[in-house]
């Protein structure tokens, strides 16, 4: 496969490493009284749709960024490429 | 129809006009008292709940032809050489279940307990191997700790002098092995149909009818099926199917690649998995090396890979046992396979009344097909989980007690 | 050796005679030869035995779509199985073997199949060999197995090597025949960056078989000049000997170029075979076509093979499988065949048309609405018997048969990811998928289009099409005219009647018979066809044999053949070397060798270095007069508790962290608290992952207000510090901070030991104060040694001893290794390896990679109460879970054996005493054990259940594996100064 990384174009995957589901990223509040219930969703539970899916890759052999990476799980086609700190801001996540 | 070497032999002499068809192609009755959704673990299970529960009105459906799924596209190995309490008697059971196999079918699935061969090359791998191979051992499985001279005299062809990770020794489980995956399914099945089974093939479920917290039958594309239970077998595919009854599962779905190569006379007498390196390997009856490596490592619903895992894979595959370069690679495929959260699977109730799951099988499930269709059964006749499989339930994330053989956490990739 | 069926003319090299052996015997051809040609040339048509009933075979084909012709190629070490003869290109003293007999090719014993086959019919193994059960793995399988099976291979290590590389283009043709060959002239003009590949030797694809004029030229005159131009261009690059095996996603295609198989050996120092990742920004399919047999009762003798392979045999490579041949088609092709042979002065005794309005000819009789029905012959073709129209039969003597059945075009690539080729009447053959990826495109033959004249005008297309896509403007070019015959083919798949074996896959033995059975018995989708009788997993895989198969099913399901549809094509599209994927990967070379920096000096105090991950450590120092590793490590580590002893540590991951955040950043990596460290100081720290359990252990040193220093394990530094990268990028993507790994720049040295102060003191420039006061146990900074060389000091211990790790820039690691040992000698310091660094570690009672293992929480390493409550770390919450604060889960202890000649090993089990050593008493396991020559005893460290509680308790050591079983004694973790005092000093 080949990732467009936003920043140095397009590049093998073979330079990334992938950890799965974007929605990491939304990390539960740990002060919240749901925590533990919250928590086991975030870690555990996935929509491991069939079809477009947000997913997590860095590119460990290369600028290491991690990368949000919209992608067709049933043909590998890829949507979309952002950095993954741009879009976690944009998630509200921020210090 | 009772198979057996007069039959061959008489069929042989009648231009085998006598042989019926394996199994019925029975047109879906209204309602079912029990629906096994999926036919690869489903048939199994359709099996022990017919014949040893003794339960009647009972339907696989599979989308496309039995077998289809992962039971038709693995390596074909099976073994019992697992750490955790959650789980080596479950694969023990399998593994007794195996060796009375073709008897209790009636069908010849070529169990074939030639051995599995775990190699390891440093000290922290054998220690790992001696905590494992006594936990096999107290479990009542076989194990056997073996130093390199013992390795090198069952398998001379291994790369012991110019090794960039030296073989120290290896795990052997001598009644480990491999088995002919179609005719494990088609054995299933055979038995499953001559004790009342519907197998409907073609058969895609489209939705589940669910009332009040309660499963009451699915629709297919050849229509509304009605059920007081429902379970889904359906491994590579659980969380699509789940999600008709708006279920998300510890669950992502991943390919894992498969190759075999031209055949040849016998070179390798069992299993042998390389200890540094993504590769394991037999050679079927039919001469074809047959191995595999690590999984592609990202969700996928594609069925098929790509090139870096297929280099990765025959890397560890040249590293561990040089002679097969001249020998050619003829078929690469890929499967989906539901990683679940720690690598085990889940075999349990779910919220919704009258729906069961199985799944999570990571690429262990073919081993587990005897055990896996037999604690399912067991579920789903008497509501209680098998005393092997008590630790598969799907809440175990929630309250800790997770059956994390390799440690790796909850990334389904790294299981 | 006279070449009895050598024909005139052909683009072999007369010039150029080239003897070979084929089961020791030998031959002459000529250069351009494949070893299938030359054998047929010496009038040789048996070459080798089926898969099951050992039937005789000869060649089928003319290419690498070969089912029967395979041989043992080579010899020794170098021995091919399973390779095509007729993709075997001759060279001098070639050697090839038949395969798959005993004892010999023409007396084969297990040619008894043959006779049992009525036995032996599809599936019948699943119905016997099952009593008793014991006697399939001893009795049934290895019979099975012994009799299965094709070539052999060599148990000898493959002496050749492989290379790997990759490719860029815009275009990639496949195939270099008319349409290929058009696709890259007119990209190549454009200036288009092109590929062009072909599994060949020669490029022209079916213009070399076919004898027709392009113009008024020759073909191979065309080729010729078309060749020529495509040099001449740069942007060109032209691949013959190069099978396109397999596309993968977003334009990636495998190539495997057989850079050196067409010589006796590689040169010196050159690959055998290259594998290319082909990256094409657009892709055009010009794989040609296959022709289909037609089924018949033994249809399947040496001498009976694709009427097209023929064509080639007689015009490419100037031979006929025999003087007189009989055409048996279903369509115009067949004629063409007869046309050529016949002009080549082959005698065509008959050409059997099943359509009864079939073409007449003056050249030869012409049997319209014929079949042929039957053949004679068992280890060569003697004669064919032919149903006339009327019914009648008749028997016409021949060698060889040529049967055409019309052309399935090479659709295989386009079906890698996932697509389902569609069914096209006009051809009566399956078509690329239209829809299958935007950038794979068809051409030719490939797509359906049969004629020379159709396959040059598709191939110039199909370039202008793809070059259309990126933006960039192709000319039509101009192109030779050629003949445009239209395909005149009458669906036809076998004849009927028949009583007995027709086959259909040749290799694997699968017959209409077959096919028929598995259908009664219910196997009646093509994948349980497949399986149920093997049809298409043979090394041809199906590429002659499937879709006879398919016509079959359709037959008796009464359905149409694309309602019944394909099995699907899988990569490769033909088999591909094993080593070659590898490439240099293996042996030594497997993966990267990492050397720490003093690994030369280790090497010169001959160290025993062991892998550590990529890394390779030195395991233990022997001295003279030393015999076993214990005696060495035992040394090293009563050394370091009584004086000093130095370690290279530069394997621990470093990762410098820096910005006005990194306090509170570190404060969200460990589960202990880092805010308020001061600077100038270093805490030991865990990790947690998110989900409770230990990730990795090691320290961080605060060097100044927003400037850290984090160490990790070795094993974990490349995860820790992608998992670090994690939470600053995804999680608190808002904080100053900023991540590097330093852990190469750093050379980094444990000194150990009671002395190691007054070592070190020695070396530290005097402005920097080390004393216990000055610098007192957790201390850090940044210092000069040697008279000005910055370092880094950390007074941080593993073994329990008074030590500090020192670190420089790692080009003066070598250096200061040297300058220790020398400022040392008055302490008789030693080096110490990985095997004393355990032993200190295992003796004081830290956790390693034995007890971090990803399956521990902190409570069971002891560490419970360093998970702050207070503050949001990663996996505090989860580490909360019920089954994870049970009070009765393990905890690490330690352990000694109560007799002291008893030695724990991890991975024993333990039990308590009295009870039975089965797994519901398991109480836990030993994780790492050593001799402890402190001690002088056995000692371990282990986990067990609410070990916290047992100290004192004697307990089972229990190891099945070795038959061993032994009572010790639990105690704290720690063996050596639970209290910490030596660390102080």
């Amino acid at each position: 496969m080949i990732i467009n990384h936003p920043l140095l174009g397009p590049r093998d995957a073979q330079e990334f490493v992938y950890l799965g589901d974007a929605r990491l990223i939304d990390r539960p509040d740990t002060m919240s009284e749901t925590a533990l219930d919250d928590f086991h969703a975030y870690l555990y539970l996935r929509d491991n749709p069939a079809g477009s899916h947000r997913e997590l890759w860095y590119h460990e052999q290369g600028d290491r960024s991690w990368l949000v990476v919209t992608r067709d799980t049933t043909t590998h086609e890829i949507l979309h490429v952002e950095l993954a700190s741009d879009y976690a801001k944009q998630r509200g996540r921020d210090r | 129809m009772r198979y057996s070497a007069m039959r061959v032999f008489w069929e042989g002499l009648t231009g085998h006009a006598g042989w019926k068809p394996a199994w019925r192609n029975p047109e879906p009755k209204a309602e079912y008292d029990y629906i096994i959704i999926g036919g690869g673990h489903g048939l199994a299970a359709a099996h022990y709940l017919a014949k040893t529960f003794r339960k009647s009105r009972i339907a696989v459906l599979e989308k496309g032809w039995i077998g289809s799924g992962n039971i038709g596209r693995n390596t074909t190995i099976i073994r019992s050489n697992y750490l955790l309490d959650g789980n080596e008697p479950f694969y023990e059971f399998a593994l007794k279940l195996w060796e009375g196999l073709e008897q209790d079918l009636n069908y010849n699935a070529m169990v074939s307990q030639r051995g599995v061969l775990n190699l390891c090359h440093s000290d922290a791998q054998r220690d790992a191997f001696r905590r494992r191979g006594n936990a096999m051992i107290l479990n009542g499985a076989d194990a056997e700790l073996l130093d390199q001279r013992k390795v090198r005299e069952m398998a001379p062809f291994l790369d012991f002098d110019n090794a960039r990770f030296p073989i120290q020794g290896g795990l052997l489980q001598r009644r480990g092995g491999t088995v002919r995956h179609d005719a494990v399914a088609w054995g299933y099945a055979r038995s499953a149909d001559s004790h009342g089974v519907d197998i409907l093939q073609n058969c895609e479920v489209t939705g589940m009818k669910i009332v009040n917290g309660e499963i009451r039958g699915v629709e297919t594309n050849r229509g509304y099926i009605g059920a007081k239970k429902v379970a889904v077998a359906v491994a590579g595919n659980s969380s699509r199917v789940m999600a008709m009854a708006g279920l998300r599962l510890p669950i992502e779905s991943h390919v894992l690649q498969a190759f075999v190569s031209e055949g040849l006379k016998p070179v390798i007498p069992g299993v042998i998995t390389f200890g540094a390196g993504h590769f394991y390997i037999s050679q079927s009856d039919k001469g074809g090396l047959v191995f595999g490596g690590d999984i592609d490592g990202y969700n996928s619903y594609a069925q098929r890979g790509n090139l870096p895992v297929v280099e990765d894979v025959l890397e560890g595959g040249m590293a561990l046992m040089p002679m097969i370069g001249r020998a050619r690679l003829l078929r690469m495929w890929g499967g989906l396979m539901d990683m679940s959260m720690d690598g085990s699977p889940v075999i349990d109730r779910t919220p919704i009344k009258g729906l069961y799951f199985n799944g999570g099988w990571c690429y262990g499930g073919f081993k587990a097909t005897p055990a896996s269709g037999y604690a399912l059964a067991h579920l789903l006749a008497t509501d209680t989980p098998h005393e092997t499989a008590t630790a598969f339930r799907l809440d175990r994330f929630q309250s800790g007690a997770m059956i994390d053989e390799k440690g790796a956490g909850a990334q389904p990739n790294l299981h | 050796m006279s070449q009895k069926n050598r024909l005139g003319g052909g683009l072999i090299d007369r010039n150029q005679p080239l003897s070979f052996t084929f089961d020791g015997k030998s031959y002459s051809g000529f250069a351009g030869d494949t070893l299938a040609s030359a054998l047929l040339a010496n009038g040789v048509r048996l070459m080798g035995r089926s898969f099951k009933y050992h039937r005789p075979r000869g060649v089928f084909s003319a290419g690498s779509e070969e089912p029967n012709a395979l041989v043992e190629l080579r010899g020794g070490a170098r021995r091919e199985p399973n390779s095509r003869a007729t993709v075997a290109e001759l060279y001098d003293g070639l050697q090839a073997r038949s395969q798959n007999h005993f004892p010999s090719l023409t007396f084969d014993v297990l040619a008894i199949n043959d006779r049992l086959s009525a036995f032996l019919a599809a599936g019948f193994y699943y119905k016997t060999f099952m009593w008793p059960s014991a006697f399939w793995e001893k009795v049934y399988e290895p019979a099975i197995r012994r009799a299965a099976g094709l070539g052999r291979l060599s148990t000898e290590e493959d002496p050749d090597v492989y290379d790997k590389g990759f490719r860029h283009c815009d275009l990639l043709v496949i195939g270099a025949g008319p349409s290929g060959l058009a696709a890259a002239l007119t990209a190549g003009r454009a200036g288009a960056d092109v590929i062009l590949a072909d599994e060949d030797f020669m490029p022209g694809g079916r213009l070399l078989a076919d004898a027709g004029l392009l113009s008024d030229q020759t073909a191979d005159s065309w080729i010729g000049k078309v060749r020529g131009e495509l040099a001449s261009l740069p942007n060109v690059r032209v691949m013959p000997r190069t099978t396109i095996f397999g596309m993968y996603d977003h334009g990636t295609f495998g190539a495997i170029e057989r850079a050196a198989d067409h010589l006796s050996e590689p040169p010196a120092d050159k690959p055998r075979q290259i594998l290319w990742r082909i990256y094409a920004k657009r892709a055009l399919l010009a794989a040609g076509a296959t022709e289909r047999p037609i089924g018949f009762e033994n249809n399947d003798r040496p001498g009976i093979m694709l009427a097209g392979a023929m064509r080639a045999f007689a015009n490419r490579w100037a031979v006929t499988a025999a003087k007189d041949v009989v055409i048996f088609t279903n369509n115009d092709d067949g004629h063409r065949t007869a046309r050529d042979l016949a002009a080549k002065g082959v005698r065509i005794s008959a050409l059997v048309d099943c359509r009864a309005d079939a073409p007449a000819s003056a050249d030869f009789e012409v049997l319209k609405g014929a079949e042929v029905v039957d053949s004679r012959g068992r280890l060569g073709l003697k004669s064919v018997k032919v149903r006339l129209q009327g019914g009648s039969t008749r028997e016409i003597a021949c060698g060889a048969l040529g049967v055409a059945g019309g052309w399935n075009p090479n659709v295989h690539l386009t079906c890698h990811k996932r697509g389902r080729p569609a069914w096209d009447a006009a051809i009566s053959a399956f078509v690329p998928d239209p829809n299958v990826d935007p950038l794979l495109r068809a051409a030719g033959a490939a797509a359906g289009i049969f004629s020379t004249h159709g396959a040059l005008q598709s191939g110039m297309q199909g370039a202008i099409d793809a070059l259309a896509d990126l933006g960039r403007r192709a000319g039509p070019i101009p192109l030779p005219t050629a003949e445009d015959a239209p395909v005149n083919v009458a669906p036809f798949w076998h004849v009927t009647g028949g009583k007995g074996r027709a086959w259909l896959d040749l290799q694997n033995d699968v017959t209409i018979k077959d096919i028929r059975l598995a259908h009664q018995e219910g196997f009646k989708s093509v994948e349980h066809v497949k399986r149920y009788t093997t049809l298409g997993m043979a090394t041809d895989q199906g590429k002659t044999a499937n879709i006879g198969a398919l016509a079959i099913i359709a037959e008796l399901e009464g359905k149409s053949l694309p309602e019944v549809g394909t099995t699907i094509f899988r990569p490769p599209y033909t088999p591909v070397t094993i080593g070659a994927f590898a490439g240099r990967s293996r042996g030594k070379e497997f993966r990267p060798r990492r050397l720490t920096p003093s690994h030369k000096w280790a090497e010169e105090q001959g160290a025993i270095f062991v892998e550590a991950g990529n890394w390779m450590r030195a395991q233990w120092f022997p001295l003279d007069g030393e015999t076993h590793w214990r005696q060495s490590v035992d040394r090293e580590v009563l050394a370091v508790r009584k004086s000093v002893g130095i370690c290279d540590v530069t394997t621990l991951g470093k990762i410098d962290v820096q910005g006005a955040d990194a306090a509170e950043f570190l404060n969200h990596i460990y589960c202990n608290g880092f805010a308020k460290l001061p600077v100038g100081k270093t805490r030991y720290g865990l990790m947690l992952r998110e989900d409770g359990m230990a990730m990795d252990d090691g320290t961080a040193a605060r060097l100044a207000e927003d400037h850290f220093i984090v160490t990790t394990t070795t094993a974990n530094a490349v995860s820790v510090f992608r998992h670090m990268e994690f939470c600053r990028q995804c999680l608190w993507p808002g904080l100053d901070v900023q991540l590097i790994s330093t852990t190469e720049a750093w050379a980094q040295f444990a000194v150990a030991g009671p002395n190691s102060r007054k070592l070190l003191q020695k070396i530290v420039d005097p402005a920097h104060d080390i004393s216990n006061e000055a610098f007192p146990y957790m201390a850090c900074g940044e210092i000069t040694i040697c008279g000005g060389l910055r370092a880094r000091l950390f007074r941080i211990s593993f073994s329990g001893e008074l030590a500090y790790e020192i670190a420089v820039p790692a080009r003066y690691g070598d250096a200061l290794i040297r300058r220790l040992m020398d400022a040392g000698e008055e302490f008789d310091v030693v080096p110490y390896g990985t095997e004393a660094l355990s032993v200190l570690r295992i003796e004081k009672g830290h956790a390693a990679g034995n007890e971090l293992n990803g399956q521990s929480t902190a409570a069971m390493l002891g560490m419970g109460r360093m998970v702050s409550q207070t503050k949001d770390s990663i996996g505090r919450i989860l580490a909360g879970r019920p089954h994870l604060i049970r009070e009765d889960d393990y905890r690490l202890v330690g352990l000694v054996p109560v007799k002291p000649e008893d030695t724990l090993l991890s991975g024993a089990h333990l039990m308590t005493v009295g009870e039975a050593a089965i797994a519901q008493n398991d109480q836990g396991w030993v994780t790492s054990a050593a001799y402890s020559p402190h001690l002088k005893s056995s000692i371990g460290l282990a986990f067990l259940k609410s070990g916290d509680k047992r100290h004192g308790e004697v307990i089972r050591v229990v190891n099945p594996l070795g038959g061993s079983e032994f009572d010790a004694t639990v105690s704290s973790p720690h063996f050596i100064d639970p209290e910490g005092e030596r660390l102080r000093v």
